[in-house]
């Protein structure tokens, strides 16, 4: 990944501290988000996805803390920026949409002034130019009737709907990069496939980058570019995206795919990766798979592997592929 | 809406009319004849027969009954064994002392409350926090003589500030207030404190901060109006409550209002006054909520513009 | 073979680890750990309980006086060494006639409630189960006794009835139901959809069994909880009444009518009359208040914090 990067989060490391101890919920993460491209984050529940999209955007809360890495914003070090800088950034150059589009939206204002509320709160212009810079961003993401929309509330409109609102909120003060957390998941088969499209187009016309958020490979292999596997805190594989299909390195990946049920092969059960994830406050001395790994060597469980460079922008922490390149470290 | 409004008036109708007709029972199966009770053990049987009839007592129950509703509707309820005159007027006497009363102490409790409740929010789990909601709960379970007594003790006998009793001057008025008002402010402060809490844990807060809205914004502008709904529904509730009841306050301090009167009915064995001051203040409550019903129906857009 | 084993070895420390987060049911055991984990004020506060309950039943042991005994001689006595709370207006030591006060406050507190709520769970059951004009009726009349401001009613049915403890028991027993009905009839609405009492119906369950063995003990958490906080609502609804004379009538050691006969003497130079048995009220109401709200805490899923 050599395009210089608009969003590069280096060796990112949020901790939480808990009364239990202190749960390591990102442990060296690097991601470089290029301009005008869609990157896929995945990972089963808990393997911290997430929390780098919160963490990136300053949005994490005790007991989470940020403690180690760099986040670049266009060159610019937003790592440790004040509350009131930060909040400037946020939404404005940076913006976030969620998973539920159903409880997103403040139900006791209508939805048109909560976008408006974005507008104002960091663009100088008056309510009036906002409000129609706000009706021309509905039309925009496809909500029908715009004018009469605005006035509507959260309770009034369809999930679909909501999450358009959403879209719209993020977009409406072109930020360079939106993340998107799981936003289809919450949805329809059909609706999702709407948003899918809807996120591909803006980030085509207005050039903004997406990070993509989800457990669905499925999603992955519609819409991004460059794809992220994290587990457990660390990032397994990173790959464009037909090179992760069509080469899957990490054990983990592999098991990914196979994972999902397919239309043409006769299976009397479905197969799943043995195990489950490991408690983040007892992680194996080893690699953080190693316990679920089919292909575990003895090495696996002593040493952490690195990220190794298997290939053009292809990365596999694995130590099948150990190779002289290190992309990252442990 | 106005449909539901409507239907809600209409089942209060049957609610009020029980009300009447319980009162109107219990106070006529008291041992004793009301008119003997009124006049003194030694009168003659004869004037005890003529004041009865007078009076519509030797009526059968349900007579009565209806010859009461009747008046009342026509807003007469009676005239008061003791002090022989229309208790309609006298209780439009006392009723202004519990108005002001009550509006003082509101004002006092809701801005105690709310303010202690959203600091001990915002500071949750914090000492302020923990400081306050024991405070408030302190106040909750102080019986309301208790803190009558304390104040007057403290602040009027000892330190002189305010007078012991008595209602005229506005100073008067102060300690009456902060005594009716500490039980509802304790109620207010916990109820604001925990909806804040709950509210801040919803998903649109996250979105508000992730628009870029700094934390004061946030609080200010999307949790409050979530969390203060039912804060409104109770405060209406509170209001009426204290109308209809600040019995004991008032009667520490000495101040002639409705709470009072109904004591010195019963003290008196004073049928029509009692009957018409429990009449009236049940009336307020009613009233009271279906104030806070409709509040509730019209302050929450789901429900005013329906789904 | 040495692969194989590390692999089981680690396999099962994990397995430990996951069983023990995925989460067992929370017995009543656990629940209690968790309450004097968290809440520290709860805990203090249902050890005090016990404290003034065992007092109160022990009332005779504990006392350092007779309460009833009078002495002219030992009249209005400052709180000192002999008395520690001083003596009233007839001699009688004032820390005995708090110490057996208690036992009336205790006696107020838990009778009426119990049966107030008893006679509003039953009420409330039906109500939710079986709906329509049973519901309406029911909770008509739930709405006519919240109607009237409680300590009015109270008095009016003292009034009915003429004074003294007996009759308070009585009157707080009838008056009470309403709020329990409420939230019992609330929570059957809700439970009546539930599965299990849709599997039951299909095997033929009859109705009141339905009520009473399968909705009912799911009513019990929130019960229980609104049993801890009722029971000083009482404690204060009797006080209230004996304060305004209406309630126990001399030589009674209700605390309320401490305080009413104490208040003469609070502006003539012995508060301690007064102020003693007020500050009993306020300890008792507020353990059972601090008591039951750490119970909810812990109790009732709808309200826990994150």
């Amino acid at each position: 990944m050599s395009e210089s990067a608009v969003l590069n989060i280096q060796n990112l490391k949020s901790h939480f501290f808990t009364a239990k101890g202190e749960i390591p919920a990102v442990d060296g993460v690097s991601i470089q988000v290029p301009a005008g491209k869609i990157i896929g984050i995945v990972g089963e529940s808990g393997c911290g996805k997430s929390m780098t999209a919160m963490s990136v955007m300053g949005l994490l809360r005790h007991p989470g803390k940020v403690v180690d890495g760099t986040i670049l914003l266009a060159d610019r070090d937003i790592t440790h920026l004040k509350p009131k800088e930060l909040a400037k950034v946020r939404g404005n150059e940076i913006s976030m949409i969620f998973q539920e589009p159903m409880t997103s939206l403040n139900p006791v204002y209508p939805v048109g002034r909560q976008v408006q509320e974005a507008i104002l709160l960091h663009q100088n212009v008056g309510k009036e130019e906002a409000k129609r810079r706000v009706i021309e961003m509905f039309r925009e993401v496809g909500i029908p009737e715009p004018e009469k929309r605005y006035r509507s509330y959260p309770h009034q409109l369809s999930g679909g709907l909501r999450q358009r609102v959403m879209i719209g909120m993020a977009m409406v003060c072109k930020p360079k990069v939106l993340i998107a957390d799981e936003p289809t998941t919450a949805l329809d088969v059909t609706i999702e496939a709407q948003i899918l499209r809807l996120m591909k187009r803006l980030c085509e016309e207005q050039g903004t980058s997406i990070i993509l958020i989800t457990h669905n490979m499925g999603v992955v292999a519609e819409i991004c570019d460059y794809v992220y596997v994290m587990y457990a805190g660390k990032v397994m594989e990173q790959a464009e995206t037909f090179d992760l299909f069509e080469n899957t390195r990490h054990p983990y990946t592999q098991g990914l795919l196979k994972s999902i049920p397919r239309l043409d092969e006769k299976a009397d059960r479905l197969y799943t990766i043995e195990g489950v994830v490991p408690n983040l406050l007892h992680l194996p001395k080893g690699c953080n798979f190693c316990t679920r790994c089919e292909q575990a060597k003895e090495r696996c469980y002593q040493e952490k592997p690195c990220l190794y460079e298997t290939g053009s922008g292809h990365g596999t922490r694995c130590f099948q592929y150990e190779s002289e390149v290190q992309l990252d470290g442990q | 809406m106005l449909k539901k409004i409507l239907k809600r008036i209409i089942i209060a109708i049957p609610v009020l009319i029980g009300v009447v007709l319980i009162i109107f029972i219990m106070l006529r199966i008291v041992p004793g004849d009301p008119v003997t009770t009124m006049m003194g053990e030694h009168v003659n049987l004869a004037v005890i027969e003529k004041v009865s009839k007078e009076m519509g007592l030797d009526q059968p129950m349900y007579v009565q009954f209806f010859q009461y509703v009747g008046n009342a509707l026509r807003g007469d309820f009676g005239t008061s064994y003791r002090l022989n005159r229309n208790v309609t007027h006298i209780i439009l006497d006392a009723f202004p002392n519990t108005v002001k009363l009550s509006v003082c102490a509101a004002l006092v409790a809701w801005m105690i409350g709310i303010t202690a409740g959203i600091i001990a929010a915002v500071r949750q789990n914090k000492l302020l926090d923990r400081l306050f909601m024991g405070g408030a709960l302190m106040g909750v379970s102080m019986p309301v003589f208790m803190t009558a007594l304390l104040l007057q003790y403290m602040f009027a006998f000892k330190l002189r500030w305010f007078p012991v009793s008595g209602f005229d001057s506005p100073r008067a008025m102060v300690l009456p207030a902060i005594v009716l008002g500490w039980n509802s402010a304790g109620s207010i402060a916990r109820m604001t404190r925990s909806n804040l809490v709950e509210v801040m844990q919803n998903d649109f807060i996250r979105t508000a901060r992730a628009k870029g809205l700094r934390e004061g914004g946030v609080i200010v502008k999307h949790a409050l109006k979530n969390a203060m709904l039912p804060v409104v529904t109770m405060m209406a509730l509170q209001v009426s409550s204290m109308l209809s009841g600040a019995v004991l306050t008032e009667s520490v301090f000495g101040i002639p209002g409705i709470g009072r009167l109904a004591v010195n009915a019963i003290e008196t064995r004073d049928m029509p006054l009692l009957q018409g001051t429990v009449i009236f203040t049940t009336v307020i409550i009613i009233a009271g909520n279906l104030i806070a019903d409709l509040l509730y129906n019209v302050l929450d857009p789901r429900i005013r513009e329906g789904a | 073979m040495a692969d194989y084993e590390n692999k089981v070895s680690v396999m099962a420390g994990l397995a430990d680890d996951g069983a023990a987060q995925i989460g067992e049911a929370d017995t009543w055991q656990d629940k209690a750990k968790t309450l004097v984990r968290q809440n520290k004020l709860a805990a203090f506060s249902a050890v005090l309980i016990v404290v003034i309950i065992l007092m109160a039943v022990f009332a005779p042991l504990v006392a350092p006086y007779d309460h009833i005994r009078q002495s002219l001689t030992d009249r209005l006595q400052a709180p000192g060494a002999a008395h520690w709370l001083g003596t009233d207006e007839l001699g009688r030591d004032v820390l005995s006639r708090i110490i057996f006060g208690a036992r009336i406050s205790l006696m107020i507190g838990l009778v009426p409630t119990l049966i107030s709520m008893a006679i509003g769970t039953v009420l409330g059951l039906f109500a939710g189960f079986y709906g329509g004009k049973v519901d309406f009726m029911i909770m008509r009349l739930a709405d006519i006794m919240l109607a009237f401001p409680s300590l009015l009613l109270a008095m009016v049915v003292m009034y009915t009835m003429g004074g003294g403890l007996i009759n308070i028991f009585i009157a707080l027993s009838l008056v009470n139901w309403a709020g329990t009905a409420r939230v019992v009839r609330s929570q059957t609405l809700s439970l009546k959809e539930k599965e299990y009492v849709e599997a039951a119906r299909s095997i033929g369950v009859k109705k009141p069994v339905m009520m009473f063995r399968h909705i009912l003990p799911n009513c019990m958490p929130s019960l229980i909880v609104l049993f801890t906080l009722n029971i000083p609502a009482a404690i204060l609804s009797e006080a209230s009444l004996s304060f305004l004379g209406v309630g126990a009538q001399p030589p009674s050691a209700s605390w309320g009518l401490m305080v009413v006969r104490g208040k003469k003497y609070l502006l003539a130079g012995q508060p301690w009359l007064a102020i003693a048995p007020c500050v009993a009220i306020m300890i008792v109401v507020m353990a059972f208040n601090f008591f039951g709200d750490g119970l909810r805490d812990v109790l009732d899923p709808y309200l826990k914090e994150q």
